[in-house]
Protein backbone atom coordinates (compact mmCIF):
# COMPACT_ATOMS: atom_id res chain seq x y z
CA UNK A 1 0.00 0.00 0.00
CA UNK A 2 1.70 3.37 -1.12
CA UNK A 3 0.18 6.77 -0.41
CA UNK A 4 1.30 9.55 -3.03
CA UNK A 5 2.37 12.71 -1.59
CA UNK A 6 -0.31 14.37 -4.52
CA UNK A 7 -4.35 14.59 -3.29
CA UNK A 8 -4.81 11.09 -5.60
CA UNK A 9 -4.01 7.92 -2.97
CA UNK A 10 -2.39 5.50 -4.64
CA UNK A 11 -3.97 1.76 -3.65
CA UNK A 12 -1.01 0.65 -5.53
CA UNK A 13 1.94 0.86 -7.49
CA UNK A 14 0.95 0.83 -10.65
CA UNK A 15 3.19 -0.05 -14.59
CA UNK A 16 2.63 1.56 -17.19
CA UNK A 17 4.87 1.90 -20.99
CA UNK A 18 5.18 4.61 -23.08
CA UNK A 19 5.25 3.68 -27.00
CA UNK A 20 6.53 6.30 -29.08
CA UNK A 21 9.09 7.19 -31.38
CA UNK A 22 9.46 10.64 -30.05
CA UNK A 23 12.28 11.55 -27.76
CA UNK A 24 10.41 14.39 -26.34
CA UNK A 25 7.33 12.99 -25.93
CA UNK A 26 8.95 9.69 -24.59
CA UNK A 27 10.66 12.02 -21.59
CA UNK A 28 7.71 13.97 -20.74
CA UNK A 29 4.98 10.71 -20.38
CA UNK A 30 7.85 9.07 -18.29
CA UNK A 31 8.61 12.33 -15.91
CA UNK A 32 4.48 12.82 -15.61
CA UNK A 33 4.13 8.83 -14.97
CA UNK A 34 6.67 8.49 -12.29
CA UNK A 35 5.72 11.72 -10.63
CA UNK A 36 2.16 9.91 -9.72
CA UNK A 37 3.85 7.21 -8.68
CA UNK A 38 3.87 4.49 -11.87
CA UNK A 39 6.60 2.55 -12.50
CA UNK A 40 7.43 3.36 -16.37
CA UNK A 41 8.83 1.22 -19.00
CA UNK A 42 9.66 3.41 -22.67
CA UNK A 43 9.41 1.77 -26.06
CA UNK A 44 9.88 3.04 -29.59
CA UNK A 45 7.26 1.33 -31.48
CA UNK A 46 4.38 -0.54 -31.54
CA UNK A 47 6.41 -3.89 -32.32
CA UNK A 48 8.70 -3.42 -28.92
CA UNK A 49 5.62 -3.34 -27.22
CA UNK A 50 4.27 -6.37 -28.53
CA UNK A 51 7.85 -8.48 -28.16
CA UNK A 52 7.68 -7.14 -24.65
CA UNK A 53 4.20 -8.68 -23.69
CA UNK A 54 5.22 -11.61 -26.04
CA UNK A 55 8.24 -12.05 -23.17
CA UNK A 56 6.04 -12.61 -20.33
CA UNK A 57 5.83 -8.75 -19.55
CA UNK A 58 2.86 -6.66 -18.16
CA UNK A 59 1.92 -3.29 -17.53
CA UNK A 60 -1.27 -1.46 -16.18
CA UNK A 61 -1.26 0.98 -18.57
CA UNK A 62 -0.04 1.37 -22.17
CA UNK A 63 0.13 5.10 -23.64
CA UNK A 64 0.23 4.14 -27.44
CA UNK A 65 1.21 6.63 -29.92
CA UNK A 66 -0.55 6.38 -33.31
CA UNK A 67 2.09 6.56 -35.86
CA UNK A 68 5.77 5.14 -35.12
CA UNK A 69 8.02 3.56 -37.62
CA UNK A 70 8.31 -0.32 -37.85
CA UNK A 71 4.59 -1.22 -36.29
CA UNK A 72 2.58 1.84 -35.99
CA UNK A 73 -0.31 1.92 -33.01
CA UNK A 74 -3.33 0.63 -34.46
CA UNK A 75 -1.51 -2.51 -35.35
CA UNK A 76 0.25 -2.84 -31.93
CA UNK A 77 -3.07 -2.16 -30.45
CA UNK A 78 -4.58 -5.30 -32.43
CA UNK A 79 -1.83 -7.23 -32.14
CA UNK A 80 -1.86 -6.78 -27.97
CA UNK A 81 -6.04 -7.57 -28.17
CA UNK A 82 -5.80 -10.49 -30.27
CA UNK A 83 -3.13 -11.91 -27.57
CA UNK A 84 -5.98 -11.14 -25.05
CA UNK A 85 -4.04 -8.15 -23.26
CA UNK A 86 -6.38 -6.37 -21.56
CA UNK A 87 -4.12 -3.89 -19.90
CA UNK A 88 -5.56 0.08 -19.95
CA UNK A 89 -4.52 0.92 -23.58
CA UNK A 90 -4.71 4.36 -24.40
CA UNK A 91 -3.93 6.80 -27.41
CA UNK A 92 -1.87 9.53 -27.66
CA UNK A 93 -2.44 11.05 -30.75
CA UNK A 94 -1.25 15.05 -32.61
CA UNK A 95 -3.73 14.42 -35.07
CA UNK A 96 -6.47 16.44 -35.19
CA UNK A 97 -9.08 14.74 -37.46
CA UNK A 98 -12.03 12.60 -35.70
CA UNK A 99 -11.82 10.20 -38.52
CA UNK A 100 -8.15 9.28 -37.71
CA UNK A 101 -9.26 8.91 -33.51
CA UNK A 102 -12.11 6.95 -34.48
CA UNK A 103 -9.90 4.47 -36.31
CA UNK A 104 -7.29 4.36 -33.54
CA UNK A 105 -10.01 3.50 -31.06
CA UNK A 106 -11.66 0.94 -33.53
CA UNK A 107 -8.35 -0.53 -32.63
CA UNK A 108 -9.25 -1.86 -29.38
CA UNK A 109 -8.43 1.72 -27.22
CA UNK A 110 -9.91 1.83 -24.01
CA UNK A 111 -9.54 5.84 -24.87
CA UNK A 112 -7.69 8.47 -26.99
CA UNK A 113 -6.20 11.94 -26.15
CA UNK A 114 -3.90 14.44 -27.83
CA UNK A 115 -0.48 14.59 -27.08
CA UNK A 116 0.98 15.62 -24.47
CA UNK A 117 -0.73 14.56 -21.56
CA UNK A 118 -1.19 16.84 -19.21
CA UNK A 119 -1.68 16.19 -15.23
CA UNK A 120 -5.32 16.40 -14.99
CA UNK A 121 -5.48 13.29 -17.72
CA UNK A 122 -3.12 11.19 -15.84
CA UNK A 123 -4.68 11.57 -12.55
CA UNK A 124 -8.24 10.90 -14.10
CA UNK A 125 -6.05 7.75 -15.90
CA UNK A 126 -5.06 6.97 -12.43
CA UNK A 127 -8.81 6.85 -11.14
CA UNK A 128 -9.38 4.83 -13.65
CA UNK A 129 -7.02 2.25 -12.60
CA UNK A 130 -7.52 2.23 -8.95
CA UNK A 131 -11.34 1.48 -9.81
CA UNK A 132 -10.71 -1.48 -12.81
CA UNK A 133 -7.76 -3.23 -10.27
CA UNK A 134 -9.58 -2.48 -6.65
CA UNK B 1 16.93 45.07 -4.77
CA UNK B 2 20.19 42.75 -3.98
CA UNK B 3 21.51 40.57 -7.06
CA UNK B 4 19.25 37.68 -6.51
CA UNK B 5 16.19 39.44 -6.53
CA UNK B 6 17.16 41.29 -9.54
CA UNK B 7 17.90 38.19 -11.17
CA UNK B 8 14.55 36.70 -10.20
CA UNK B 9 12.83 39.32 -11.43
CA UNK B 10 14.31 39.82 -14.67
CA UNK B 11 13.62 36.03 -15.07
CA UNK B 12 9.59 36.50 -14.08
CA UNK B 13 9.73 39.37 -16.81
CA UNK B 14 11.55 37.47 -19.22
CA UNK B 15 9.17 34.50 -18.96
CA UNK B 16 5.96 36.55 -19.00
CA UNK B 17 6.99 38.24 -21.98
CA UNK B 18 8.08 34.56 -23.93
CA UNK B 19 4.23 34.32 -23.35
CA UNK B 20 2.70 37.13 -24.12
CA UNK B 21 4.62 37.19 -27.49
CA UNK B 22 3.40 34.03 -28.06
CA UNK B 23 6.90 31.92 -28.08
CA UNK B 24 6.32 29.39 -25.12
CA UNK B 25 2.39 28.76 -24.08
CA UNK B 26 1.26 26.83 -21.19
CA UNK B 27 2.95 23.61 -21.71
CA UNK B 28 5.97 24.84 -21.03
CA UNK B 29 4.63 25.94 -17.47
CA UNK B 30 3.59 22.22 -17.02
CA UNK B 31 7.17 21.18 -18.09
CA UNK B 32 8.56 23.54 -15.78
CA UNK B 33 5.95 22.44 -12.96
CA UNK B 34 7.29 18.82 -13.07
CA UNK B 35 10.90 19.67 -12.49
CA UNK B 36 11.93 19.27 -8.36
CA UNK B 37 14.67 18.18 -6.38
CA UNK B 38 14.59 14.64 -7.74
CA UNK B 39 15.25 16.07 -11.41
CA UNK B 40 16.30 19.73 -11.33
CA UNK B 41 17.59 19.14 -15.27
CA UNK B 42 14.07 17.84 -16.61
CA UNK B 43 13.21 20.70 -18.37
CA UNK B 44 17.15 21.81 -19.89
CA UNK B 45 16.75 17.88 -20.53
CA UNK B 46 13.37 18.13 -22.69
CA UNK B 47 14.75 21.03 -24.36
CA UNK B 48 18.00 20.00 -25.19
CA UNK B 49 16.04 16.52 -27.05
CA UNK B 50 13.54 18.97 -28.83
CA UNK B 51 16.85 21.26 -30.01
CA UNK B 52 18.61 18.09 -31.19
CA UNK B 53 15.61 16.87 -32.63
CA UNK B 54 14.39 19.75 -34.58
CA UNK B 55 18.19 20.85 -36.04
CA UNK B 56 17.87 17.35 -37.78
CA UNK B 57 14.22 17.50 -39.10
CA UNK B 58 15.01 21.26 -40.60
CA UNK B 59 18.33 19.23 -42.38
CA UNK B 60 16.01 16.43 -43.65
CA UNK B 61 13.22 19.58 -45.01
CA UNK B 62 16.21 21.35 -46.32
CA UNK B 63 17.16 17.60 -48.05
CA UNK B 64 14.08 16.67 -49.23
CA UNK B 65 13.22 20.12 -50.92
CA UNK B 66 16.61 20.21 -52.79
CA UNK B 67 15.32 17.04 -54.31
CA UNK B 68 14.03 17.13 -58.31
CA UNK B 69 10.56 16.03 -57.25
CA UNK B 70 9.70 16.46 -54.02
CA UNK B 71 8.18 13.94 -52.00
CA UNK B 72 5.22 15.92 -50.49
CA UNK B 73 4.25 12.65 -47.98
CA UNK B 74 8.04 12.71 -47.13
CA UNK B 75 7.76 16.41 -46.27
CA UNK B 76 4.53 16.20 -44.42
CA UNK B 77 5.85 13.44 -41.99
CA UNK B 78 8.59 15.51 -40.99
CA UNK B 79 6.25 18.41 -40.63
CA UNK B 80 4.30 16.69 -38.61
CA UNK B 81 7.07 15.12 -36.22
CA UNK B 82 7.78 18.68 -35.65
CA UNK B 83 4.55 20.01 -34.88
CA UNK B 84 4.32 17.17 -32.59
CA UNK B 85 7.50 17.85 -30.26
CA UNK B 86 7.38 21.78 -30.54
CA UNK B 87 3.92 21.32 -29.24
CA UNK B 88 4.70 19.22 -26.29
CA UNK B 89 7.27 21.46 -25.04
CA UNK B 90 5.00 24.60 -25.56
CA UNK B 91 6.87 26.16 -28.65
CA UNK B 92 3.67 28.02 -29.83
CA UNK B 93 5.27 29.84 -32.52
CA UNK B 94 7.06 26.82 -34.40
CA UNK B 95 3.67 24.57 -34.20
CA UNK B 96 1.83 27.14 -35.61
CA UNK B 97 3.76 27.42 -38.60
CA UNK B 98 3.51 23.48 -38.80
CA UNK B 99 -0.17 23.61 -38.86
CA UNK B 100 0.20 26.25 -42.18
CA UNK B 101 2.72 24.08 -43.07
CA UNK B 102 0.79 20.74 -43.16
CA UNK B 103 -1.58 22.84 -45.67
CA UNK B 104 0.52 23.75 -48.03
CA UNK B 105 1.90 20.62 -47.94
CA UNK B 106 -1.39 18.80 -48.83
CA UNK B 107 -1.80 21.16 -51.37
CA UNK B 108 1.30 20.15 -53.04
CA UNK B 109 2.16 24.16 -53.02
CA UNK B 110 5.90 24.26 -53.69
CA UNK B 111 5.72 27.95 -52.52
CA UNK B 112 3.97 28.26 -50.11
CA UNK B 113 5.79 25.18 -48.38
CA UNK B 114 8.92 26.62 -49.05
CA UNK B 115 7.96 29.75 -47.57
CA UNK B 116 6.62 27.98 -44.67
CA UNK B 117 10.11 26.25 -44.51
CA UNK B 118 12.19 29.79 -44.23
CA UNK B 119 9.41 30.62 -41.35
CA UNK B 120 10.15 27.63 -39.78
CA UNK B 121 13.76 28.02 -39.59
CA UNK B 122 13.03 31.66 -38.57
CA UNK B 123 10.83 30.88 -35.34
CA UNK B 124 13.05 27.75 -33.92
CA UNK B 125 16.24 29.99 -34.15
CA UNK B 126 14.15 32.33 -32.34
CA UNK B 127 12.46 30.40 -29.53
CA UNK B 128 16.12 28.27 -29.31
CA UNK B 129 17.83 31.72 -28.70
CA UNK B 130 15.20 32.64 -25.93
CA UNK B 131 15.32 29.60 -23.91
CA UNK B 132 19.10 29.85 -24.27
CA UNK B 133 18.61 32.99 -22.41
CA UNK B 134 16.13 31.67 -20.03
CA UNK B 135 18.47 28.74 -18.69
CA UNK B 136 21.25 31.10 -18.88
CA UNK B 137 19.19 33.62 -15.90
CA UNK B 138 18.25 30.16 -14.24
CA UNK B 139 22.48 29.54 -14.08
CA UNK B 140 23.02 33.17 -12.92
CA UNK B 141 20.56 33.03 -10.17
CA UNK B 142 21.67 29.34 -8.74
CA UNK B 143 24.98 30.69 -8.80
CA UNK B 144 23.91 33.70 -7.11
CA UNK B 145 22.56 31.30 -3.87
CA UNK B 146 18.77 31.94 -5.00
CA UNK B 147 16.33 29.75 -6.27
CA UNK B 148 14.51 30.19 -9.60
CA UNK B 149 11.05 31.78 -8.89
CA UNK B 150 8.29 29.61 -9.84
CA UNK B 151 5.67 30.90 -12.27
Amino acid sequence: MKKSGSSTTIVKKFSALVVDDDLVIQRIHKMYLNRFGFETQVVGNGKEAVDLYRSGAFFHLVLMDMEMPVMDGPKATRELRGMGVNSMIVGVTSQDGDSEKQAFMGAGLDDCYMKPLTADTITSLLQQLNMKYR
Amino acid sequence: MDLVGQLQRQFVDYTTSLTREGFLDDQFKQLQKLQDESNPEFVVEVVSLFFEDSEKLLNDLASAFQQKIVDYKKVDAHVHQFKGSSSSIGAQRVKNVCVAFKTYCEARNFEGCSICLQSLEQEYHLVKSKLETLFKLEQQIMAAGGSVPEL
